[in-house]
């Protein structure tokens, strides 16, 4: 069964428009907490933004194979085998099912386990920032040089939670 | 579960392809053996409350997914893949425009040894196709389930049905009790030209014996791999047993059986029939020309060569450029996306036939 996945994406926040770098804000860290995933739409792209033992990793939701919708794949792990009979199951969670045809990628990666040089699923860079969308007025300034429009709404209730949010960056 | 498909695609709008789509593998499915209660009879809705039907239609060994199907295939209903028609028209029909859907319901009935249950359950199934799939879709055809191991039995519900606008031809698995070019089989044949309706041969089914010409394989990979022995076996018993010197109008489809074994076999074929002929003196041609004649191909799952020159180079070897039609066996897990699939180095012009133009002169569309 498909793991349950929040795939509504939220409204874009105060349209932020300079191209200067395609930086997104795409969550809250909380929102994705260790072994889950969030799907969004940015740039005209979506992406999956996974969260493996709390480091992030962004793929494409597009299967180098034939197109199919991968990173609403199974999470799952890795099973290896020297020989008949002798198994070992590794990386658990880190490895991404294709829901179509089931071939394997690396999430950290993007490399398919079958052809790792040739056949990768795109990759993006993630960093988790303070976000300056938070409504912190020093930070500002470095959001409008930085920042697209990604579809996350920031809390600007409250400034006594420490705002750390998950970015994307499209090239 | 419900939510998976929002965004499933970069692009949300159905993908607008160049060139018009005719799905010839399409898997609809009962979304429990108990819709079929109002088509059954009192006799056999008593035998199905007692028995039920074979748990695993046509499987010998458990499938890689569930169901076969693709992960985010499951409707947001909770039903098995395949068995919710809006969901079906959403995921699959609309999303890749499609103009036409072959379905082929997949059903226990060439597995049942009981074979006037086998043709009860399969007139219910063809009834309640009709009411809750044909008569709700008009992009939809379908094919007709009959009890193809016996010939009589399929031949009256092909004579009931054959008038029918939305069955476009008969369906069978592949893997039979006996090699179909047996004369346990021709009156099913007989019934089919008589409505010139072409028989659907479709991967899948258990049969008589083990599922490989030497034994039981431990894995699935085998299974679905090794499926190509039984198209083998079919195609060479069909001519081999003079079946179309018989019926010199009868057409038969490959569903899902894969085209690049073919060639060889045709070329193996004719060598020998040029040294045996004495034994199937009624063979007035080379096998090759009669397969080439009467025999049609979907793509799905496509043979993808390491090279795509390669790709060009079976289709010189199997001449049969009228005779591919592309299919998605959509929901299963071995989807072929109509984008993705036929090479685009075949020119617009091949590419065309093989993505509707074949399918919709044969099944009249």
């Amino acid at each position: 069964m498909p793991v349950p996945i929040n795939l509504t994406p939220t409204p874009y926040n105060t349209g932020y428009t300079l191209n200067i770098m395609a930086k997104y804000v795409v969550a809250n860290i909380n929102e994705i907490p260790p072994g889950e995933r969030k799907i969004v739409e940015v740039g005209e792209r979506v992406v999956g933004i996974f969260n493996i033992n709390g480091e992030f990793f962004a793929l494409r939701n597009n299967c180098p194979h034939t197109g199919g919708p991968l990173c609403e794949g199974h999470l799952t792990g890795f099973l290896e085998s020297s020989v008949p009979g002798e198994y070992k199951y590794v990386r658990k969670g880190e490895i991404l099912r294709c829901p179509w045809h089931g071939w394997e990628f690396d999430v950290k990666t993007g490399q398919s386990w079958w052809s790792p040089t040739r056949r990768r699923a795109r990759k993006y860079k993630v960093s988790v920032e303070s976000s300056p969308v938070c409504g912190n007025e020093n930070n500002n300034e470095a959001a409008e040089t930085t920042l697209q429009k990604g579809p996350h709404i920031a809390e600007t209730y409250s400034a006594s939670v420490e705002k750390r949010y998950v970015i994307v960056e499209i090239p | 579960m419900a939510q998976t498909r929002t965004l499933q695609h970069e692009k949300k709008e159905p993908k607008r392809q160049k060139l018009p789509i005719i799905d010839c593998d399409v898997h609809n499915t009962m979304p429990s053996d108990t819709v079929l209660y109002p088509y059954l009879s009192q006799r056999w809705r008593r035998h199905h409350s007692m028995l039920g039907t074979p748990d695993r239609v046509g499987a010998y060994i458990p499938r890689a997914m569930p169901y076969g199907a693709r992960y985010d295939a499951w409707p947001p209903s909770g039903q098995r893949p395949g068995s919710d028609l809006s969901f079906l028209q959403e995921q699959l029909l609309d999303f890749w425009n499609i103009e036409y859907g072959i379905l082929n319901c997949l059903t226990a009935v060439c597995d049942m040894p009981n074979l006037e249950y086998a043709a009860a359950f399969a007139r219910a199934v063809n009834d309640w196709q009709i009411a809750e799939w044909l008569e709700l879709e008009p992009r939809l055809r379908a094919s007709m389930i009959v009890a193809g191991e016996d010939g009589k039995l399929a031949a009256n519900e092909i004579d009931r049905l054959a008038d029918h606008p939305g069955f476009v031809q008969v369906l069978l698995l592949v893997r039979t009790m006996e090699p179909l070019g047996r004369r346990r089989y021709w009156k099913m044949y007989e019934a089919a030209v008589r409505h010139d309706l072409p028989i659907g041969i479709h991967f899948t089914g258990v049969g008589s014996g083990p599922i490989t010409a030497v034994g039981r394989p431990s894995h699935y990979i085998e299974d679905h791999t090794g499926m190509t022995q039984a198209f083998q076996t079919q195609v060479t018993s069909l001519v081999c047993e003079g079946v179309f010197e018989h019926f010199p109008t009868l057409k038969i489809v490959l569903i899902e059986g894969g085209i690049a074994w073919l060639p060889p076999l045709m070329w193996r074929l004719d060598h020998a029939w040029k040294k045996l002929r004495e034994e199937v003196p009624y063979l007035k041609r080379l096998p090759s020309e009669y397969i080439r004649e009467h025999f049609w191909l979907t793509t799905q799952p496509m043979d993808e060569p390491p090279k795509s020159e390669y790709f060009q180079q079976l289709l010189v070897h199997l001449n049969v450029d009228e005779k591919l039609m592309f299919a998605t066996d959509y929901p299963h897990w071995d989807f072929d996306a109509p984008d993705r699939t036929i090479p685009t180095n075949l020119g617009p012009g091949l590419r065309r036939k093989i993505m509707a133009e074949n399918a919709r002169t044969f099944y009249q569309l």
